[in-house]
């Protein structure tokens, strides 16, 4: 027995999805720019500290250098406090970059646990989970996160915690439909057949198989998280100075606009490139996992 | 047709109940007391007391709430604490702003957008297609925000062919207008190419041409109208989006809307401003939705038929 399967599986090599997805994506040139991108954003991010010190180089105000224009010295020119806009940014992309990330995972695992419950059980919870997600989504996103902080104040833990709550019930129904689309299969019934337990069914048998949309939905999210950190960190609402949040940066640097332009330019440009890399991945990501498209 | 609409109004009801009682009991945990801050500094224990119990502050939060709620369906929503005015006199003032540049804003992109995403779609893999994709791209990638300030920079201070900001004219619409409805273009335009792409490639398509139907009349009579839907649906998400885009353009140009005001209001802590700013944004975002759906059941035969 045990050698005719391993002659089996000599003869019909099982090719494992995450590769099948990698060989597609690998062909498709804008993701992969996307994706080179992101990883080296990450890893200047993760370097910062490395790269530039942040009380001395970051927070320090230096009167004497202060709205210089681009040059060798400072690539990036320096803002009105005499700071490095380079060092800012770089240590800003840690900010924004976590901030983001944190959000969408935590948004992730509430709404995903809701609406992985909601589709699996069905029925009177389903209709409540559900019926409250919509509640949340006829308000806009932006507005909803503002309110949050409203309430709680500025500051980062409660950018990130508004950012979370306020998607929530986005990945709730994107995890939602993806498990009905997998809850009637045979092998979910088969599983349920043989005793496997409902949080067994539900985390290794039925998320796995429709993880697919739920990755390409995360990617974009975070793209539009990063809009959104900066856009409540521009209004004054998100990380608070001297903080080098990208969104913050674009808003101190609003002031001096007509003059020091590059002080908007700069941070603006690295929030759009970001959030461009991101897309770029997610629809890559999008064209690799569609069934329909293989 | 009509008991769609009805059922659909209905359904209003609680989403906007559901909202508003959200908002408020999420404002209940902003710091501060409202009657101390009403009277200001000078007041005296016995005064706020007196207030406070004047109000209502002492009630449960619930009583509040249902105070609140039905005193806004007679169109008082509060006190503002900073202005000390009635709240919905200068919510009301400021909502014609708002309205009014969301609506240039989105009828605009929606007009550039889906020619565009058409075009690009018939026009697939051409130099135009490539190129209004890349616009596209960039644009759903750019921060609100960002676009404004260059805007200003390149058209105002330079050129100084717009105001810098203020709502006066015509010529004052024209840069909020285009950096709120840029990012709406460029996605509208997106699921229309993507969406006429699946469209065209239909038997049904081929079917007219082989009957001698014009391209032109293909792709616009056939074509397009079955690709609406997805188009209709973004347009209606889109929407959404101009009322929360519509807080960062207004920052930016100094628009006396709704979403500067609300903004104005987080900061200066004023707890009835937000919430009636809140509640009247989201209730015109439901009834954006609302619409939306109408025009599902207006152009797509199957959806009315599902409820005549």
């Amino acid at each position: 027995m045990g050698n005719t399967s391993s002659d089996l599986s000599k003869k019909y090599k099982k090719v494992s999805p995450v590769r099948e997805v990698m060989s597609l994506l690998v062909r498709n040139k804008a993701a992969m720019a996307g994706l080179i991108f992101l990883i080296l954003l990450v890893g200047v991010s993760l370097s910062a500290d490395l790269l530039f010190d942040y009380e001395s180089q970051v927070v320090e105000q230096n009167i004497s250098e202060r709205l210089q224009w681009p040059s060798a010295e400072h690539l990036f020119g320096t803002d009105e406090y005499g700071r490095d806009l380079l060092a800012r940014v770089v240590h800003g992309s840690r900010l924004s970059l976590s901030v983001s990330f944190v959000s969408v995972l935590a948004s992730l695992i509430i709404g995903g646990i809701l609406g992985a419950v909601s589709g699996y059980y069905g029925g009177l919870l389903d209709e409540i989970i559900m019926r409250i997600t919509d509640i949340f989504l006829a308000i806009p996103m932006t507005l909803l996160a503002m309110v949050i902080v409203a309430a709680l104040g500025a500051s980062t833990t409660n950018l990130i915690i508004s950012l979370s709550l306020s998607a929530v019930p986005t990945f709730a129904r994107i995890v939602r439909s993806s498990v009905l689309t997998v809850r009637e299969v045979e092998y979910i019934e088969a599983a349920g057949a043989i005793g496997a337990k409902d949080g067994t069914i539900i985390f290794s048998h039925i998320l796995p198989n429709c993880i697919g949309p739920i990755i390409v939905q995360t990617t974009l999210r975070v793209a539009a998280m990063i809009s959104n950190t900066a856009g409540l960190s521009f209004l004054g609402l998100g990380v608070q100075a001297p903080a080098p949040e990208w969104g913050a940066l674009l808003s101190a640097g609003r002031n001096y606009i007509r003059d020091y332009s590059y002080l908007t330019f700069i941070p603006g440009l690295a929030i759009m490139l970001t959030i461009l890399a991101l897309n770029l991945l997610g629809d890559g990501l999008r064209d690799a996992l569609d069934p329909r498209l293989k | 047709m009509i008991k769609f609409i009805i059922r659909r109004l209905l359904s209003l009801i609680p989403v906007i109940l559901g909202v508003t009682f959200f908002v408020f009991m999420v404002m209940q945990l902003a710091p501060g007391d409202a009657a101390k801050l009403l009277l200001g500094e000078g007041a005296t224990q016995e005064q706020v007391e007196e207030l406070r119990e004047e109000m209502g502050l002492n009630d449960p939060v619930i009583v509040q709430y249902v105070r609140y709620m039905v005193n806004f369906c007679k169109g008082d929503l509060g006190t503002s604490y900073a202005t000390k005015r009635p709240v919905a006199d200068e919510v009301f003032s400021r909502f014609p702003y708002t309205f009014n540049l969301s609506i240039v804003a989105g009828i605009v992109s929606i007009l550039l957008a889906i020619p565009l995403g058409i075009l690009a779609a018939v026009k697939q893999n051409t130099f135009f297609d490539n190129i209004s994709m890349v616009i596209s791209l960039v644009g759903v990638s750019m921060p609100i925000f960002w676009l404004a300030l260059l805007l200003v920079l390149a058209f105002s201070l330079n050129l100084g062919w717009f105001p810098v900001q203020g709502a006066d004219g015509w010529k004052s619409y024209v840069l909020p207008a285009i950096s709120l409805g840029f990012m709406n273009m460029a996605s509208i335009a997106r699921t229309t190419r993507s969406s006429m792409l699946e469209t065209v490639r239909q038997d049904y398509i081929r079917t007219a041409r082989a009957k001698g139907v014009p391209k032109r009349d293909a792709i616009v009579k056939h074509a397009f109208e079955n690709a609406l839907i997805p188009t209709i649906t973004v347009c209606g998400i889109q929407l959404g989006q101009l009322l929360g885009g519509s807080v960062l353009t207004e920052t930016v140009f100094a628009w006396p809307g709704i979403g500067r005001l609300m903004v104005q209001s987080i900061s200066s802590r004023d707890v009835p401003m937000v919430l009636g700013c809140m509640v009247v944004m989201t209730v015109c975002f439901s009834v954006v939705n609302l619409l939306v759906d109408l025009l599902y059941a207006f152009v797509d035969p199957r959806i009315k038929a599902m409820y005549s």
